[in-house]
C-alpha cells in the first residue's frame, strides 16, 4: 500500500489506494516506528476511511498497531449529522484510561515499605479474572452510578470533590441512558465496580526519575516539584459492563446495518448512523458504561487512599494524593471542530488514543486552562510511563488527540513463549519493581519486550506538537491482574 | 477430535484462535475449550458444575458468536468457566445448539488465572466448511 510522507512524521494513504476510501488515511510516526508497524495497522486504518461521513482523515497515533476494527491508536470523526458511529472504533473496554495521582512521599520514604505497600493495595484492588469488586449496589444504585460515574462516588463517600474538576468530563458524562443498557450488561458488570480487569491494566507506584521533569513550569501547575516524587498510576476500564454494551450492540449493527445500505470492510465496523434509533441508542449506553468506568476508577483511587494511609500512618490528604488527572482513551465524543474552516459538530472516536485538548480548550479544568490538558501515556510494566501536556496544535491537526501508550508489537502468545512469568517478576525485582500478579502467564505476556520503545512514541508527539513532554515516570511497585 | 492454536501474527494485543473440529458439535466445543484455555488453566478447575444451555440464532457464525460470548458473559457474572462441554449444533432457520456444561467457580486461591477475556470480535470472524470437517477464526478481546 502506497505510504507517503507528507510531513514530519506524517504520512498518507491516498484513497486512491483502496476502493471506498472517502478519505485519506494519516499515520503519525517517525520512519523507523512506520516500518516496525504492523500489517493490520495499515489495513484498519484505509478500511476506517470507507466510513461514512468520515472527515478529514482517518488518523493513527504513533503507538499504532493491529487491533479489531479500529487499529489500537485510530482516531476518527464524523459528521453527526450524516455520519455514522461504530462500537469498533471505541472497544469494548469503554472508557478504557488513566488516572495518575501525585503524592508528597519521596522514593526514599517509599522504598522501605514497598513491599508491605504494594502486598496491601493487591489485597484491596480486586484484579485478574472473575474478580468482583468493592461495593454492592442495588439496581437502583447502578442506575444513578450510570447516569453520575464519578460524581456518584464522591457522593457517596469515595472520593474527594476536587477529584472531579481532575477528570475528564467531571467524571460524568452527560447523555448516558440507563435505559438503552441490556439487563445482561447489568448483571455482568454490577459486581465489578472498583476492578483492575486484566491484559494490560496496572496500578503502579511510579517515581520521577533524575532527568524526569522536562517540562518543570508545567510538571509544576501538575503539582509535581522533583526528581523522586511517588505518584500512582492506574489503567483500567467499564469492566464486563461496558464489554457487554459493546457486544450487544456490536451484534445488534451487525443486523441493521445493511437496512441502511452501509457495507464495511471489516465486519467489526459495524455501525450505524449517529441519528439514527440504533446509533442514539447505543451512544446512550456507551455514555453509561463510560460513566461507570470514571466511577470504577474513582472507587481505586479511594481505596489507594484508605491503603496508603494506613500504610504511612498519616491521612491521605497529609501524602497530598490528589487526583492530577484522569483521562479517557477509548470512547466516542460530540465535539466540535473546524473542518475546512468550518465549525462542525462531530462524533470523534478516538481508540487507544487519548483527548489532548489544548490550553483554553472547553473540558480543560481551570486549574490547567492555561498550560493545556495533562495527557497520560501508559508504557509497559517494566520501562515506564509519560505525562505530556494537549496543545493548540492537536485541536487543529488529529481533533485534539495524541498517543495513549507504547503500542505492543508482539503477540501475548509469543511473548509468553519467550519468557516465565515467575522468571520475570523475579528480574524485575532485582531492577527494584515489587510486582503482584494475580496472574503470572498475564506477567509474561506484558514484558517490556513486547512493546515499541514508549521513548520513540513520546518523542513523535512532542515533534509533531500534538502533545508536550512534561515528565517521565518509572515504575518500582505493580499491581496486575 | 477438534484442534486449535493460538495465532502469533494476527491483532497481536488480543488473541487470535484458529479452530477446526470433524463437524459442528466437535467445533464448537473445540472453540469453548480454548476459550477456556485463554481464561483459566482447565486443570485447576474441577468439575463440580453442572449446566444446560440452548441458543438460537440467524445463522452459524452467529451462533458461535453467541455461544462463546454467553461463555465470558458467565464468566463475569456468576465468576464460572466451563472446561468440560458437550455440544450439539443443528443447522437451519435458526441455527440451533443445546450444551451440557461442566466447570466450576473461579477460586482466586486454587485457579491458575490468565487472561480475562473481555469479548468475542467480529474482526477476521469466519465459521467455513471444509472439505473434511469445519474450521473457524475468532479474535477474542483480552
Amino acid at each position: 500500500m502506497k505510504t507517503l510522507p507528507v510531513g514530519d512524521c506524517v504520512w498518507e494513504i491516498p484513497p486512491s489506494e483502496k476502493p471506498g476510501m472517502l478519505v485519506p488515511a494519516r499515520i503519525y510516526a517517525s520512519e523507523a516506528l512506520l516500518a516496525r508497524m504492523d500489517e493490520g495497522v495499515f489495513e484498519q486504518v484505509t478500511n476506517v476511511a470507507c466510513l461514512p461521513g468520515i472527515v478529514r482523515a482517518a488518523l493513527c497515533m504513533p503507538d499504532g498497531h493491529w487491533g479489531y476494527g479500529f487499529p489500537i491508536g485510530g482516531v476518527a470523526a464524523f459528521r453527526a449529522d450524516t455520519g455514522v458511529i461504530s462500537p469498533g472504533g471505541i472497544g469494548f473496554d469503554i472508557n478504557c484510561g488513566m488516572r495518575v495521582l501525585r503524592t508528597s512521599l519521596t522514593e526514599a520514604e517509599v522504598r522501605p515499605k514497598l513491599a508491605e505497600l504494594v502486598d496491601a493495595l493487591f489485597a484491596a484492588v480486586p484484579s485478574g479474572v472473575g474478580s468482583k469488586g468493592l461495593v454492592r449496589l442495588s439496581g437502583d444504585e447502578f442506575d444513578e452510578v450510570m447516569r453520575e460515574g464519578a460524581r456518584w462516588c464522591v457522593r457517596r463517600g469515595y472520593g474527594w470533590p476536587e477529584d472531579l474538576d481532575a477528570t475528564e468530563g467531571g467524571g460524568c458524562l452527560p447523555g448516558a441512558d440507563p435505559d438503552q443498557v441490556s439487563q445482561r450488561a447489568v448483571t455482568r458488570g454490577r459486581d465489578q465496580l472498583g476492578t483492575l480487569g486484566s491484559g494490560n491494566h496496572y496500578l503502579e507506584i511510579q517515581v520521577v526519575p533524575p532527568g524526569g521533569i522536562h517540562d518543570p513550569r508545567v510538571a509544576k501547575v501538575f503539582g509535581i516539584e522533583q526528581p523522586g516524587q511517588i505518584l500512582i498510576m492506574l489503567h483500567c476500564g467499564s469492566r464486563g459492563f461496558g464489554h457487554q454494551i459493546g457486544t450487544d450492540y456490536l451484534r445488534r449493527f451487525d443486523q441493521v446495518m445493511h437496512g441502511y445500505g452501509i457495507v464495511v470492510r471489516d465486519r467489526e465496523l459495524a455501525c450505524a448512523p449517529f441519528s439514527s434509533p440504533e446509533g442514539r441508542a447505543y451512544f446512550g449506553a456507551m455514555l453509561a458504561a463510560a460513566n461507570s468506568a470514571f466511577a470504577n476508577r474513582q472507587l481505586i483511587t479511594h481505596r489507594v487512599r484508605e491503603v496508603m494511609g494506613r500504610v504511612f500512618g498519616r491521612d491521605p490528604r497529609d501524602l497530598g494524593l490528589g487526583v492530577i488527572y484522569d483521562v479517557c482513551h477509548n470512547t466516542a465524543k460530540l465535539e466540535r471542530h473546524a473542518v475546512d474552516g468550518e465549525p462542525l459538530e462531530l462524533v470523534v472516536h478516538r481508540k487507544g488514543a487519548t483527548r489532548a485538548f489544548g490550553p483554553g480548550a472547553p473540558d480543560v479544568p481551570a486549574a490547567y486552562r492555561e498550560v493545556g490538558q495533562p495527557v497520560i501515556i501508559g508504557g509497559s510494566m517494566e520501562t515506564g510511563s509519560a505525562l505530556l501536556v494537549g496543545t493548540a496544535h492537536a485541536m487543529t491537526e488529529t481533533f485534539g488527540s495524541t498517543a495513549h501508550g507504547a503500542g505492543r508489537t508482539m503477540s501475548r502468545a509469543k511473548a509468553k513463549r519467550l519468557v516465565w512469568g515467575e522468571t520475570l517478576i523475579k528480574q524485575m525485582g532485582e531492577r527494584g519493581i515489587v510486582v503482584r500478579a494475580a496472574s503470572k502467564s498475564g506477567v509474561a505476556e506484558e514484558a517490556g519486550f513486547a512493546y515499541k520503545d514508549l521513548g520513540e512514541v513520546v518523542d513523535v508527539v512532542d515533534r509533531l506538537d500534538i502533545s508536550r513532554r512534561v515528565v517521565s515516570l518509572t515504575p518500582i511497585g505493580n499491581i496486575k491482574g | 477430535m477438534g484442534r486449535h492454536e493460538f495465532l502469533e501474527s494476527v491483532a497481536v494485543a488480543d488473541c487470535a484462535v484458529e479452530i477446526e473440529g470433524d463437524d459442528l458439535d466437535d467445533l464448537f466445543a473445540t472453540a469453548a475449550r480454548a476459550l477456556a484455555e485463554v481464561m483459566v488453566d482447565p486443570a485447576t478447575v474441577p468439575a463440580t458444575v453442572e449446566r444446560s444451555l440452548e441458543l438460537t440464532a440467524p445463522s452459524l457464525d452467529l451462533l458461535l458468536y453467541d455461544w462463546l460470548s454467553e461463555l465470558i458473559y458467565v464468566k463475569d457474572s456468576e465468576q464460572l468457566v466451563f472446561p468440560g462441554v458437550e455440544v450439539h449444533v443443528t443447522d437451519g432457520s435458526p441455527s440451533r445448539l443445546t450444551a451440557r456444561l461442566a466447570g466450576g467457580p473461579i477460586d482466586r486461591a486454587t485457579t491458575a488465572l490468565r487472561a480475562d477475556a473481555k469479548a468475542v470480535t467480529f474482526h477476521q470472524f469466519a465459521l467455513e466448511p471444509r472439505e473434511r470437517g469445519w474450521r473457524a477464526r475468532v479474535v477474542i478481546d483480552i
